[in-house]
């Protein structure tokens, strides 16, 4: 699609809902947003800059197949799922660390790391991949 | 330099194995070695159990359904477990020889030796779960072992067969274990045996034996699911000698013997086994007869040693379950050995056809002597096991209270035939005028000869010293099978009475009929040919029945067009939601009252209507496309006036994301800006069924949402968030962490569906995407 307006405009969307995305996926775990709604908002962000600059850019600028990167999604989600394994506990039970945490009750945890935020990322790249794999599809086949 | 890469045998994944070096002779006997082993460990049991100490080893595997990994060696499974095992033995070192030089021959022992594993764990097991798990796992190596020679149609058929009989015996197994279970209180087999006076009287016993015994007579040929048994003579003859002597086909038999304690003894299950097995041991020794192959022959016969041990299992008596148990013995002694016999004939002469072979007595003179040995024992002459077991089979049948007649007459008329049948198969080829063969006929190996002459020779030496047989297998094999302390007397000679007199009359209806045999056989070919129906071909019907209602169903539900899917799926929805008010009518009530919503909430219920309504009347395409748009913002703000922040996201991309693939769809479709008109009929034919959905589904949610809540999972899902999963977000938290599982089966459909939609779209082309 051949619009100036649209073509410069993407160029900086496309910076801020990627950026936005992450963002959400992080946030999700306390305040509305997640992997799921991290995942559309990237998926989006790529859509945008194939419509505005074809889908051989998008592909450049993703730089690896979103068939892949959906099916890398889907490993570390399982992945996350199985660590758990390790810890003897039921598959799927989330792992909690706390980096540098203060201690003591309702104190300062530190920084909460966690095979769940693994699986959120997971699912994060899924719908990404998954979303692009069928946008880029019907960009070039139709 | 065939021994160069003969490591890589083994590893036969590939269908095209011609180019493959042959497996070099001493994997043969290192793969026979296994079962070998096993079967002297057996062997060093066999006095602590004969003592009357079963052994028995426990793992749990998953607990919380009460599937136990739990083994069990008494009588009865011991007696299977050297049979499996040493017969095993013989099989693999003859299939070394047999197929030797065959480009799939390691894969040949992979299969037997997983069946052979399966076998063990079925007959070992001591939980339903576990041995309904190695149940299946026989019908699947089963499988692979009887279409081994998958180039042929004939084996894919005949495997397929066998797969799909016993695998429907095998459902209808699953259930049956599952209420036996269940009306037992327990999985453990040593307990629900214990448990049998409660068995016999449960509501459940009825549906619990008729599911019992679908499983056991499907897997053990009886008629009328015999069929499959003489097809699946298509496998490589050491298979057939291995599945149809001691394993695979006396599945069903083990069952029915080791469950005896826990269903036997009430009307239904006498008469169903008494009948069902006579009518399948005459019925199958009738159409042995009718065979000229030889291996279709040893089949009937099997079919009619199946039905003879099912009609002995049957009964309650002390007499007539030893007879069962020495019969199983004797008859997998000869039919393994006839069975190897058969093949030795078919590898050496080139055929084994009846009317072709003869003579061969004098070129090779062990397999004779094995033959004829094995054929005495079938025939049940004196001094060999198989004279034991038939007089202990008409003192059986004379000892059944409610039926001997019928069990009597049946087994002097199977045992005659079988008289018949053995003197065909051991003296026919190898006596008499030699016709030309294809082969000039010379002796086996000793690899080949060894088993059916061990197993013919151990047929005589039983004969001789039956009370070892008897102390050391039968008496605690009955013990087993009736659950109750018992003592068995085996000996050749029991004086004149009438089980030797029915004896004496079975030699001579079996040698009269061996006289007439020919006469007897076109007799029975033309009767045949006249039969309307056979059991085969009222099977491919059956398929065929499927297959073409497959295709029918096809043709009207998927016809390519997407608006009749839509159609499909929205009526069936609508009826579906129509059909649960019918039936939850006391619990779907719809509210007196229109439910209270802010006036906020009115107004934007007003805006998806007119959004919708402006999609469905517009012709133009982007105006339908932005109204459609209009209907799901609304629906989004919607979730935001309701407080559900995460779906009302959620909701705004997903349209975002539609609109944006409509417009990439439409703006390339031809007759760009025009929605096609499908005429008056179909335009009012599809206002009804949207108009019929949209009511269907409004009234099921008042009714749903007035009806009072159970916040139990919310609450717990509300208190529990925070400490136990350090999230706020409940609802991510739900997704992320307490129901994973959940979201990554669906992210995993994500990501299948977006693979589906891409072969489709590229049609299948390769997987490089377009630079």
């Amino acid at each position: 699609m051949n619009s100036l307006i649209l073509s410069a405009a993407t160029r900086v969307l496309v910076a801020l809902l990627l950026l936005f995305s992450v963002y959400m996926l992080l946030r999700g775990h306390n305040q509305p947003g997640g992997g799921f709604i991290g995942g559309l908002i990237a998926a989006i962000g790529f859509a945008l800059y194939a419509i505005a600059q074809g889908t051989a850019a998008a592909r450049a600028a993703l730089r690896i197949d979103p068939r892949d990167l959906g099916l890398i999604g889907l490993a570390l989600a399982l992945l996350a799922g199985l660590s758990a394994a390790l810890f003897g506990d039921p598959l799927f039970t989330g792992q909690w660390w706390f980096l540098g945490g203060g201690g003591g009750e309702g104190g300062d945890k530190g920084l909460p790391l966690s095979s769940v935020l693994v699986f959120d990322v997971g699912v994060y790249l899924v719908v990404v991949g998954a979303v692009l794999t069928l946008v880029f599809a019907l960009e070039e086949e139709v | 330099m065939r021994d160069l890469g003969s490591g890589e045998g083994l590893d036969a994944a590939s269908g095209h194995g011609d180019a493959r070096p042959a497996l070099p002779a001493w994997v043969g006997w290192l793969a026979a070695s296994v079962p070998a082993a096993l079967a002297l460990l057996f062997a060093g049991q066999v006095p602590a159990v004969a003592g009357g100490e079963p052994l028995r080893l426990s793992v749990d595997w998953v607990p919380s359904l009460e599937v136990r990994l739990s083994f069990l060696l008494d009588g009865l499974s011991l007696t299977f477990a050297l049979l499996i095992s040493g017969i095993g033995a013989f099989v693999l070192l003859y299939s070394g020889a047999y197929l030797g030089g065959h480009p799939q021959l390691g894969r040949y022992y992979l299969y037997l030796l997983a069946f052979m594993a399966a076998m063990l764990g079925l007959v070992l097991a001591d939980n339903l779960i576990t041995l309904f798990v190695f149940w299946e796992l026989t019908t699947i190596t089963s499988y692979l072992l009887v279409g081994f020679d998958h180039a042929s149609a004939k084996a894919r058929r005949a495997a397929l067969q066998a797969l799909l009989v016993t695998g429907a015996g095998g459902l209808a197994l699953l259930a049956g274990l599952v209420l036996l279970g269940m009306a037992a209180g327990s999985f453990e087999i040593s307990e629900i045996v214990a448990s049998g006076d409660l068995l016999r009287a449960h509501s459940l016993y009825l549906p619990i034996l008729v599911l019992v015994l679908l499983g056991a007579f499907t897997k053990s040929a009886q008629v009328p699911f015999h069929f499959w048994l003489p097809n699946a003579m298509a496998a490589p003859t050491p298979v057939s000698a291995y599945l149809h002597s001691a394993t695979m086909v006396k599945a069903g038999i083990y069952l029915l013997a080791r469950l005896h304690p826990a269903l036997s003894g009430t009307e239904a299950w006498i008469w169903s086994l008494t009948v069902f097995g006579a009518v399948t041991a005459v019925w199958a020794s009738v159409l042995a007869l009718r065979q000229t192959d030889l291996k279709l022959v040893l089949a009937y016969t099997t079919v009619m040693a199946l039905g003879t041990l099912t009609m002995f299992l049957g009964a309650e008596a002390t007499v007539a379950v030893a007879a069962a148990m020495t019969f199983l013995i004797v008859h997998s002694f000869y039919k393994a050995a006839l069975f190897l016999i058969v093949g030795i004939v078919d590898h050496r002469a080139g055929t084994r056809e009846l009317e072709r072979l003869g003579g061969l007595a004098r070129a090779m003179p062990v397999t004779a002597a094995a033959a004829a040995l094995a054929a005495l024992s079938m025939a049940g002459f004196p001094p060999f096991l198989g004279f034991i077991g038939k007089e202990l089979k008409y003192e059986g049948a004379l000892a059944i209270a409610s039926e001997p007649l019928l069990v009597a007459s049946a087994a002097v008329l199977a045992n005659a035939l079988m008289v018949a049948v053995a003197a065909i198969v051991a003296l026919r080829p190898f006596f008499g005028p030699r016709p030309a063969m294809p082969k000039p006929p010379r002796e086996a190996s000793l690899r080949m000869w060894i088993g059916p002459l061990f197993l013919a020779v151990l047929g005589l030496s039983f004969g001789l010293a039956p009370s070892l047989l008897a102390d050391l297998f039968v008496q605690p094999g009955v013990t087993a099978i009736l659950g109750r302390p018992e003592e068995v007397k085996l000996a050749l000679w029991h004086g004149i009475n009438l089980p030797l007199m029915l004896s004496l009359l079975t030699f001579a209806l079996g040698l009269g009929v061996y006289a007439v045999h020919q006469r007897l056989r076109a007799a029975l070919a033309a009767a045949e040919a006249r039969l309307p129906l056979t059991a085969d071909r009222a099977w491919d019907r059956l398929l065929d029945g499927l297959k073409t209602l497959a295709a029918v169903q096809t043709r009207v539900l998927q016809n390519g067009r997407l608006t009749n899917y839509l159609l499909v799926v929205f009526v069936t929805l609508a009826l579906a939601l129509a059909g649960s008010f019918l039936v939850f009518r006391d619990a779907l009530q719809l509210p007196a009252a229109a439910p209270a919503l802010l006036p906020r909430e009115w107004g934007l219920l007003g805006l998806i209507a007119a959004g919708a309504l402006l999609a469905a009347g517009t012709r133009s395409r982007l105006a339908a496309i932005a109204a459609l748009g209009v209907v799901g913002v609304g629906i989004a703000l919607l979730f935001v006036s309701l407080g559900a922040p995460d779906l009302a996201i959620t909701q705004l991309l997903v349209e975002t994301l539609v609109v944006i693939l409509l417009a990439v769809l439409m703006v390339r479709l031809p007759g760009f800006g025009v929605v096609p008109s499908g005429g008056a009929w179909a335009r009012r034919r599809d206002a009804v069924v949207a108009l019929a959905l949209g009511a269907v589904v409004t009234a099921v949610l008042l009714a749903v949402a007035a009806a009072p809540f159970d916040r139990g999972v919310t609450a717990f899902f509300e208190a529990a968030s925070l400490p136990e999963a350090f999230g706020r977000n409940v609802v991510n938290v739900i997704l992320v962490d307490f129901r994973a599982l959940d979201t990554f089966g669906e992210v995993a459909v994500v990501m299948v569906a977006a693979l589906s939609a891409f072969a489709l779209l590229r049609g299948g082309a390769g997987r490089e995407a377009p630079k």
